[in-house]
């Protein structure tokens, strides 16, 4: 029955992705539609596409077709992973994005863990004493990180720690002057990724200390915390028993701000050349590529609905209260 | 309602009026980050009033990359132009699409979420499935896409941000309205005959107010960080010197004047965090539940 349950929910939310699927698409049909222009000149841009291209674009747009059946096709093609072509690049645009996603994955990921782990792990350590010196401190980091902007943040530990200091490289993912093989490319990638990392890490540690902070601070005014202490239990026992009923809402709270997170993520790869989907972002704003620039919002937006996805399914296991709503 | 609704009942007791004049308690312990916002605000002003930076803030100067000094308080970028009159400059427009963005997604928010809240139903469902889509939407990639189909205006980028904030508001406000809607002054209006919209106007919303302004100062920072990270790509008004703006041009004099990106970025990060610490504060004094635990 239980795990009947467990998939009923899980089916009913795959079922519910699939209305907001289809608002992101319509949200760029219609962008099309509304910009300055027929749609044709918006996607082939400022290049000059072949007479081959220009037959095989209208057709695939169909703009002698009534519009429903223009936003049928449409939608049916972007569904069938099907992003456009970028005539600046000469590529589809689902390659060209595909290519960019491991670069970002490492940052994002690498930075996540790390910078998770110390947010939280900074929460439970202040919980129990808040107005102590550690707890103003991560407070205030917390508001620094949660206020300030990553791109600028990025700008100045560039100035600092590699311009000045020279302690990291300046730009991009690998060294371009040596080509490292085996455990040697990891460590040049490493040494690439720490400041970047850290950079986006801040408002990570920042988000998960804000809200671990208050959730913890919930969980331990319970009564259920009294008990476990009355009963004798040690601290370290005490703390766990509010842990693990007190981080189930940051994964909802990091699921809010993932669409945050992305925007820094991107906006730093530019400043420190990171080869990830950020520069090609830039690249395809200044070349007025707008297949690439929707094929990209398309894609984001699957990303996200997909990894809210998870986190719904993810805390219906660890609360089983969920499912019952 | 509920019995387990009391605490609330008891925050929401007493007039609108009362309601407002115990909202601003804040003053008295909220100290540094309104002294932080009204000091920027002063320096967008001053620089408006006082001569020297009334000019025209594009004007170019005869020495590029001074660092900072006595005439140059900011230093001056590459075209010689007056770091601190553009940051001054900067703080304005910042300020200006901040408050105006919100303000657009708070019009926006409360009439639907007012709407959805006190009509619920199928309107309800509706309205809040078009919140949910926009909150899952990447707003900066959406903003993005936008303006460079449509153009960079000032304008065109306050409304912008203010179109893609909404869904907070509205949530916020409906789920206001959803527990306001039973109470017993509101009941008792229905009965008396009062139309509906004077029931959502004038016995809601008031009651409704103190989680919305706290939304708001929030709405307001991420405008703030939104248009940054906008105008950082080139996208902003470039005849309106924005801090996001100023940082763009900084990027690539990075190794010759640190003061070009130092000053707006923490013009930005001052403002942000004010807004954030102030919301905090609010938090705490407009929600009285949470008060007296020690924060």
């Amino acid at each position: 029955m239980s795990a009947l349950a467990t998939l009923r929910f899980i089916g009913l939310k795959i079922l519910s992705a699939i209305p907001m699927l289809i608002g992101v698409i319509t949200v760029n049909f219609i962008l099309v539609h509304l910009a300055p222009g027929d749609p044709i000149s918006v996607l082939v841009g400022e290049t000059a596409p072949t007479q081959e291209q220009m037959a095989e674009l209208a057709a695939k747009l169909g703009l002698d077709q009534p519009l429903y059946v223009q936003y049928w096709e449409y939608l049916t093609s972007v569904l069938q992973g099907d992003l456009g072509y970028s005539y600046v690049m000469q590529a589809n645009v689902s390659d060209l994005i595909l290519a960019r996603v491991p670069s970002t994955l490492v940052l994002m990921l690498t930075s996540l863990l790390i910078f998770t782990v110390l947010g939280v792990g900074l929460a439970i350590l202040v919980a129990r004493k808040p107005r102590s010196m550690f707890d103003r401190v991560g407070s205030f980091v917390a508001v620094v990180g949660y206020s300030v902007p990553a791109f600028w943040l990025a700008q100045i530990a560039l100035v600092v720690f590699a311009l000045n200091l020279r302690w990291f490289p300046t730009s991009g993912m690998t060294s371009s002057r040596h080509a490292y093989e085996g455990w040697a490319y990891v460590g040049d990638v490493l040494l690439h990724l720490i400041l970047p990392a850290s950079v986006l890490g801040l408002r990570y540690l920042a988000i998960n200390f804000r809200y671990a902070r208050a959730s913890m601070r919930d969980a331990l005014s319970q009564d259920y915390i009294t008990t476990a202490r009355a009963k004798g239990l040690s601290e370290g026992r005490v703390l766990l028993h509010a842990f693990r009923n007190g981080i189930l809402p940051i994964i909802t709270v990091f699921g809010l701000n993932f669409t945050d997170i992305l925007a820094g993520t991107v906006l730093t790869e530019i400043v420190f050349g990171w080869p990830g989907l950020g520069r090609l972002m830039y690249d395809a704003m200044y070349s007025r590529d707008y297949p690439l620039l929707m094929g990209m919002f398309v894609f984001v937006s699957i990303g996200i609905i997909i990894t809210n996805l998870i986190i719904d399914i993810v805390y219906s296991i660890f609360d089983p209260r969920v499912r019952l709503k | 309602m509920s019995i387990g609704n009391t605490d609330n009942g008891v925050a929401r007791r007493g007039s609108p009026l009362q309601t407002l004049s115990a909202s601003f308690t804040f003053l008295r312990f909220d100290g540094p980050s309104l002294t932080a916002l009204i000091a920027l605000i002063a320096v967008s002003l001053f620089a408006l009033a006082v001569p020297p930076f009334l000019g025209d803030v594009n004007a170019m100067g005869s020495v590029s990359f001074a660092s900072p000094s006595l005439t140059h308080f900011m230093g001056t970028d590459d075209l010689g132009r007056d770091v601190f009159s553009r940051f001054a400059h900067g703080a304005r427009m910042s300020l200006l699409v901040g408050v105006l963005a919100a303000l657009t997604s708070c019009i926006i928010g409360v009439t639907l979420g007012a709407i959805a809240g006190y009509l619920q139903g199928a309107v309800d469902i509706i309205l809040m499935r078009v919140a949910e889509l926009f909150q899952v939407i990447p707003r900066f990639f959406l903003a993005l896409l936008m303006i460079s189909l449509f153009g960079s205006n000032v304008a065109f980028i306050i409304l912008t941000i203010g179109l893609l904030g909404w869904p907070e508001v509205a949530r916020i406000t409906r789920g206001e309205f959803l527990t306001l809607r039973e109470r017993e002054y509101v009941q008792a209006a229905r009965s008396g005959g009062q139309s509906t919209r004077a029931i959502i106007f004038s016995e809601i919303l008031p009651n409704a107010m103190p989680p919305l302004i706290v939304a708001m100062t929030m709405q307001v920072s991420s405008a703030i960080l939104l248009e940054a990270g906008l105008s950082f790509l080139g996208l902003g008004d470039a005849s309106n010197p924005s801090w996001g703006l100023m940082l763009n041009e900084a990027q690539q004099f990075l190794t010759r004047a640190w003061w070009m990106a130092v000053f707006p970025g923490i013009g930005i990060l001052i403002t942000v965090a004010a807004l954030n610490v102030f919301g905090d504060h609010l938090t705490d004094v407009l929600n009285p539940r949470l008060r007296g635990r020690g924060r």
